[in-house]
């Protein structure tokens, strides 16, 4: 594992309805350096920040003043959310917001592939790039690859996030960006699409952050765990630190780290 | 020529011409899930634009051109006022209609102007070919030659990279954000050559009938909805050469069914309300086919 910083999150700090009765601190002032490679899982109860740490990385709006994102050596704090997307490859919890419905699987990886590149009047496709899009699409063992002509909006959530996936990853961005994107799915196809990620993170060693709600998957994949509590990370471990530990473990150095009770029904139940 | 076969004729040219306004209309509505209204003042734009160029002495083809390049600034300004200042898609149509009535009054100095005596596109083309002025056969030899022109331009276009990330922004901005795609350029770029169509076909129309005038442009929104609305309908397009066929043949339906509700003496000024009863018929139609079958339906939208 390199030592070398790939994202570097500095006093990023987002506040909502600034000014009304509503004001929440979403983000209070987090510090955050992600090694090249890292496969960070990210936990914590609703309402911890978790979303919005990505939405800031991914460029869906701006950090408070003062704070500073910084992927690969460049600045992105102020770009607009598609310039983030040269650095960042991002799968959602849903699989219709990753994917176009209307469009083929071969229209959709061709937008992917262009990730960071300039569109221009060439040919959206080839046949050297569906080639390209077939060996993307074999290792996933759905049989996506001879079926690119398939409008995506027909395939299962679990094949459609299967794709989600793929177009993160295909034009191998800097740092992926992973929010609860096996949450939506049944068990069995969480499992896969789970397994799935797995395998494009090891073999493209991209680094990744995995927002998730389950305790057990942030024990399970990764080689580094952090968890967020009203807007702050309370907890971080290493691989050694978090090797062995079990979910009540978990629970007991939140509550340590926090103050407060753990009470998130949904974490506790999937646990 | 029998009657039934100038009727088929005169309705081939007016789907052609009508079909610019369809291919237009598909572009924003169908393809950018954009609902622009900016359509009826665009038109009345394109003819009055080329109408003034004539009169002044400007090649007719120059003077077309001039149309679209008009056309193609009213879009970009839609597409601004939408994405910029975040104003609504359809009250940034409707506002550029309202603003451009007295641009195209400013810019024709009146409420139409005459092209009786002037040399149009029509003329060049009848004395190239040795035919008739003013015969049906000059206008659907000019009509059939732009159609073609803008079918084979955008068909490469729309299958090119720019194009395939216009065609995703209407189908998923976010993922086109996220996959690095400027959403906001595709927009305005979108409303841009969709009323640069517009502008042209109001170029054409304004040749052909000898005179633009500022009242034109009334209704042709909704004309080219039901182009759109009948094409898709008839033919149950799938790919974008099948979807830019189905818009001018559309067009050239809607446009046979009216002339033929002339010939039946229907009065001329009745066609837009059998137009907007066209309209409301076809889109009400898998509603209620829903209904009858029980089946789930999506609330109303407002946009």
């Amino acid at each position: 594992m390199s030592t070398e910083s790939l994202l570097t999150l500095e006093k990023i700090s987002k506040v909502f309805s600034r000014g009304t009765v509503d004001e929440v601190k979403a983000l209070d002032s987090i510090n955050l350096v992600v090694r090249a490679e890292d496969y960070i899982t990210v936990i914590g109860s609703n309402g911890a920040g978790k979303t919005t740490m990505l939405n800031v990385v991914g460029g869906v709006f701006p950090p408070e003043k003062g704070g500073k994102i910084i992927v690969d050596g460049a600045d992105i704090t102020n770009l607009s959310e598609y310039k983030h997307a040269t650095y960042v490859g991002r799968v959602y919890q849903d699989p219709n917001i990753g994917t176009a419905a209307k469009m083929t699987i071969e229209e959709n990886l061709a937008m992917a592939v262009l990730r960071g590149k300039s569109r221009g009047l060439r040919a959206a496709s080839n046949k050297k790039r569906r080639e390209e899009f077939r060996q993307a699409l074999a290792p996933l063992k759905l049989g996506l690859e001879d079926r690119l002509n398939t409008l995506v909006g027909t395939l299962s959530s679990g094949q459609r996030q299967a794709v989600a996936l793929v177009m993160s990853t295909i034009s191998r961005p800097a740092l992926l960006l992973l929010d609860e994107h096996s949450a939506n799915l049944d068990p069995r196809t969480a499992q896969i699409v789970l397994e799935l990620t797995e395998m494009i993170v090891k073999r493209e060693k991209i680094t990744t952050l995995m927002v998730t709600h389950n305790m057990e998957l942030a024990l399970r994949y990764g080689n580094r765990l952090i968890m967020m509590h009203e807007g702050r990370i309370v907890v971080d471990l290493n691989q050694e630190q978090r090797t062995g530990l079990t979910i009540n473990d978990l629970i007991t150095a939140f509550e340590r780290a926090s103050g407060s009770k753990f009470s998130d029904d949904e974490v506790l139940l999937k646990g | 020529m029998d009657v039934a076969g100038s009727i088929l004729f005169f309705s081939f040219y007016e789907g052609l011409v009508f079909g610019l306004v369809a291919i237009g209309v598909y572009l924003t509505l169908r393809v950018l899930a954009f609902p622009d209204l900016t359509v009826d003042g665009s038109y009345t734009l394109g003819g009055a634009v080329a109408a003034v160029l004539i009169v002044a002495g400007v090649n007719p083809f120059l003077a077309s051109l001039a149309a679209i390049g008009a056309g193609f600034c009213a879009g970009l300004l839609t597409g601004i006022l939408n994405t910029k200042l975040r104003i609504p898609a359809l009250l940034a149509g409707i506002l550029m209609m309202v603003g451009l009535y007295s641009i195209n009054l400013r810019i024709m100095s009146g409420a139409n102007v005459s092209l009786l005596r002037e040399v149009t596109s029509f003329d060049i083309i009848a004395d190239l070919f040795g035919m008739r002025a003013g015969s049906i056969g000059v206008s659907i030899i000019l009509a059939l030659a732009i159609a073609a022109a803008v079918f084979f331009v955008l068909n490469w276009f729309l299958r090119t990279e720019i194009g395939l990330s216009l065609r995703a922004t209407g189908d998923n901005e976010q993922m086109v954000r996220s996959l690095g795609g400027d959403t906001d350029k595709n927009v305005l770029l979108g409303c841009a050559i969709s009323n640069g169509l517009v502008g042209l076909a109001g170029a054409i129309v304004a040749q052909g009938q000898g005179f633009a005038d500022v009242g034109m442009g009334i209704g042709m929104i909704v004309m080219g909805l039901a182009s759109v609305i009948i094409g898709e309908a008839l033919f149950r397009p799938k790919g974008v050469a099948r979807l830019l066929v189905a818009a001018v043949g559309g067009a050239f339906a809607y446009r046979l069914f009216i002339t033929i509700a002339l010939r039946m003496g229907m009065a001329p000024g009745d066609l837009k309300l059998i137009t907007a009863v066209l309209v409301v018929i076809a889109l009400a139609i898998p509603y209620i086919r829903k209904k009858v079958r029980r089946e789930w339906i999506p609330p109303a939208v407002r946009w």
